[in-house]
């Protein structure tokens, strides 16, 4: 077998993707530049009544500026189109897009109906009317498809922790030396210094921080929102209390915090299970209120109503937090949990101590965040004709201030789930929670450091993995925030 | 104002004690303290071997009684071994048990002994902190300019092209962790497979004689990831002030542009960065600790790490003073900095 190089029989463009490129930096160079040195194009009224614009230089670099930007990515997904089409002949990128031909599929789907319908679809059809917000969800869910397909063994090229002789720290390309059936041929991204698959680790990667950060994210809002509403609705000793904690730990520096949380010593003593336990009843106290301030005028149906959803939820609390059978399993005491024939599913205690505390150190943040906005909500006419109507304390919190908090807390919501992938990494970085051998991306970057300045393969791809998740994330943010800011 | 500052200060106190309280709960777990047994002695100990180290030197009171002894309220724990001599936290090798004082806390400025630096953790913190304040000072004076310059720029104008260039810079900025941006700069500017070669790789030698070569990176790798924050709050407050009434008076009397950025937007514009670069101290903290990490700077954050990695409680303990302290100091600062830079508040 020949070793890959990275582009392959289609090489040709490469020169035309450098000039594309080149062309659109400098249009954006000269852009901003006409901003400042040209005078703004005056518009004047013929007598006619047409207008005519004087100056047809600003009109004349916005076009070159979109054009070599459509070249660009154009040339971009000709790549990844003849990639598709000729595989691994077209080199490491052929061979990389080709594998992530499940993912292309999902996200032309996903587009073409988003497109197709996004009137009927709300605030989430109008994130399509702006470029910035197209382009961050795009990213956003390429690695949401990537760890979907990653984790059904669709992408992944070889098993991310099986090593394979002779293929320590080998550049990206190089095949493997004694194939046996079955395998793939090449280690697209290089091997790491276990001779591992980097390109596989990285595709696995995806997966843990699609399963964890939103998911955490999620309960950090539970946790916000439920201390947060009452908080800024009552004010008063609540307030002060709850603002007193939030603010005790967003005093702690996080990194601290961690090295205090995350080791298997405070994991020995059942700590994290205890947090895991306060923490994770705030969603249930969350529904229960939630339903029954809409419903408790209809007894008949609110009943079944409660007894169905916190049955339900509270069977998946109790399956969360106990694990073998117990809820607290230490050497020197135990606490009977959920028998394991009712346990639904596991979670190792790495895993959990990783999710509790980053939920932990999240919901500050949200709380106050929720606390400013109820403080302000609260003045608003229809709370107090809601108040004379007689609505209760929660009914005005959770479906008159919550509902009208959306915008904001929508945007914080994507913004925090990139914080939450960046404390993760963090995390992996220092070598907290997670087992050594995990392929996520924190503890990836960890391990390729180490080598950095011989072999930059192994760090590089977690590296930029990460770097556009979390950008990708950001640009969502401020498409939505435009977006829900234009009504 | 000094009621207002008595008051910040009251809860400053309250929140240093509770979090100092919560830092010693963790340490002091049984398992925390058997590994620093075993770190201390040697990793084969028994579990008999380990009772008898942690009983020795104190470890196994109650944890309220351990902990008022470390704020130098209680008197601290003493052991008298076989031969008679007696050993204790106030005990400083080369003393005697009548020469040394009854109480040793921070109260009477003891911050006890390091087990991993084998040194008092004064002179550790000290020397630590005198690593990263440098590190820090280089830091805050290519970020705050710059961002400050960036979020005028971007705001000046809105939906300009300037705005547009100069915020998808500052969303990228903010999007990088240190740890992705530190590996980056590694891979491109340090290592023999892209051959550059300008800057090095660890920042060890900075330690004793900071370069441009050697301190550049560290400082770059954590100034770019706060600025892009600051310059998206200057932006903000930049583009709220040009819009405001005082500003289309200004254009309308005919006065320049530069004139009008320079003279009239900026001073109003500058208020809130103000306090959010002084929120960013906190922020910045984590950014030293991995940025240390990274390069091998043997700092402030670095000691974080080895401190917890090993379970040294006073040393771990004195860290977190420090850290809190940095938070809430800065955070009155803002405060105060606000009420005085603010006419509208300061004078009602």
């Amino acid at each position: 077998m020949e070793p890959l190089t990275w582009t392959g029989s289609i090489a040709f463009l490469n020169p035309l993707f450098a000039l594309g490129l080149a062309l659109m930096v400098l249009s954006i160079a000269v852009w901003m530049l006409a901003s400042i040195v040209l005078p703004e194009d005056q518009m004047t009224v013929n007598p006619d009544g047409t207008l005519s614009s004087s100056s047809g230089l600003r009109t004349l670099i916005q076009l070159a500026l979109r054009y070599s930007f459509l070249a660009s990515v154009g040339i971009a997904l000709a790549y990844i189109v003849l990639g598709v089409l000729m595989g691994t002949s077209a080199g490491i990128i052929g061979a990389m897009s080709q594998q992530f031909l499940p993912v292309w599929v999902s996200l032309i789907i996903l587009y073409a109906m988003s497109i197709a319908f996004k009137r009927k679809l709300g605030l989430y059809g109008k994130l399509f009317d702006s470029p910035i917000g197209m382009i961050g969800f795009g990213l956003v869910m390429f690695w949401v498809f990537t760890g979907v397909f990653g984790a059904m063994d669709l992408i992944v090229t070889h098993d991310p922790l099986s090593q394979v002789s002779g293929m320590k720290n080998k550049v990206p390309g190089t095949p493997l030396s004694n194939l046996e059936d079955g395998q793939y041929a090449w280690y697209l991204l290089g091997g790491d210094n276990l001779a591992r698959d980097v390109f596989s680790r990285m595709v696995k990667g995806a997966w843990i921080v699609v399963q964890i950060a939103p998911l955490a994210t999620m309960f950090a809002f539970m946790v916000g929102i439920t201390l947060g509403l009452p908080a800024g609705y009552y004010g008063g000793r609540l307030d002060t209390l709850l603002s007193f904690l939030a603010n005790l730990i967003l005093a702690f520096p996080v990194i601290l915090l961690f090295y205090l949380l995350v080791t298997p010593e405070i994991v020995a003593t059942g700590v994290p299970n205890y947090m895991a336990a306060v923490l994770f009843v705030f969603p249930i106290i969350f529904l229960g209120v939630l339903l029954n301030s809409r419903y408790y005028t209809r007894p008949n149906f609110r009943t079944p109503l409660l007894i169905g959803v916190l049955g339900v939820a509270g069977w998946f609390y109790l399956s969360l937090i106990s694990t073998g059978g117990y809820i607290i399993n230490t050497d020197a005491y135990r606490i009977w949990g959920l028998p394991t024939y009712l346990d639904l599913f596991d979670i190792p205690g790495g895993i959990l101590v990783v999710f509790v505390s980053v939920v932990f150190v999240n919901s500050p943040t949200v709380f106050r965040i929720v606390r400013g906005l109820a403080l302000d909500i609260k003045t608003r006419d229809y709370v107090a004709a809601a108040q004379t109507r007689g609505e209760g304390p929660w009914y005005i919190m959770l479906w008159e201030i919550l509902p009208n908090a959306r915008g904001p807390l929508i945007v914080d919501f994507c913004l925090r789930i990139g914080y939450t992938t960046i404390l993760l990494g963090t995390l992996g970085f220092f070598g907290l929670g997670l087992p050594p051998e995990s392929p996520d991306w924190g503890s990836t970057i960890n391990e390729g450091r180490k080598l950095l300045s011989i072999y930059l393969h192994p760090a590089l791809p977690p590296a930029l993995a990460l770097l556009t998740l979390v950008l990708g994330l950001n640009l969502l943010a401020d498409g939505l925030r435009e977006e829900s800011l234009k009504d | 104002m000094g009621l207002f500052i008595l008051r910040r200060v009251g809860i400053m106190l309250l929140t240093a004690l509770c979090l100092t309280f919560l830092v010693f709960f963790l340490t002091n777990l049984y398992p925390n303290l058997e590994k620093l047994a075993k770190t201390q002695g040697n990793f084969r100990m028994s579990d008999e071997q380990v009772e008898s180290y942690l009983s020795k030197n104190g470890y196994l009171q109650s944890t309220p009684i351990k902990y008022g002894e470390w704020l130098g309220v209680l008197p601290s724990y003493r052991y008298t071994n076989e031969d008679g001599t007696v050993q204790g936290r106030c005990i400083l090798p080369g003393k005697t048990a009548e020469e040394s004082p009854n109480f040793c806390g921070i109260l009477q400025g003891y911050w006890g002994y390091s087990t991993v630096f084998k040194e008092e953790v004064s002179t550790v913190v000290g020397n630590r902190l005198a690593l990263t304040g440098r590190l820090m000072l280089w830091v805050m004076l290519l970020m705050v300019p710059s961002a400050l310059i960036l979020g005028v720029l971007a705001g000046m104008k809105e939906g300009s092209a300037t705005d547009r260039t100069l915020s998808t810079f500052a969303i990228t900025t903010t999007a990088t962790p240190e740890y992705v941006s530190g590996v980056i700069f590694i891979a491109i500017f340090t290592s023999s497979a892209v051959g550059l070669k300008w800057f090095k790789g660890t920042a060890t030698q900075a330690m004793e004689n900071p370069t441009f070569e050697n301190f550049f990176l560290p400082v770059l790798t954590i100034a770019l990831y706060g600025m892009g924050y600051i310059a998206r709050m200057t932006r903000a407050s930049m583009t709220e002030v040009m819009t405001a009434q005082y500003i289309r008076t200004a254009r309308l009397k005919g006065v320049s542009f530069p004139n009008i950025v320079m003279k009239h937007a900026l001073r109003n514009a500058l208020i809130a960065p103000f306090t959010v670069i002084m929120l960013q101290f906190p922020w910045l903290l984590n950014g030293v600790v991995i940025v240390e990490t990274l390069f091998n700077y043997k700092g402030f954050g670095w000691a974080l790490v080895q401190a917890a990695g090993n379970n040294d409680i006073q040393l771990l303990l004195a860290i977190s003073v420090v850290s809190v302290f940095v938070v809430l100091v800065t955070q009155l600062i803002s405060d105060i900095g606000y009420v005085y830079l603010n006419p509208r508040i300061r004078i009602s």
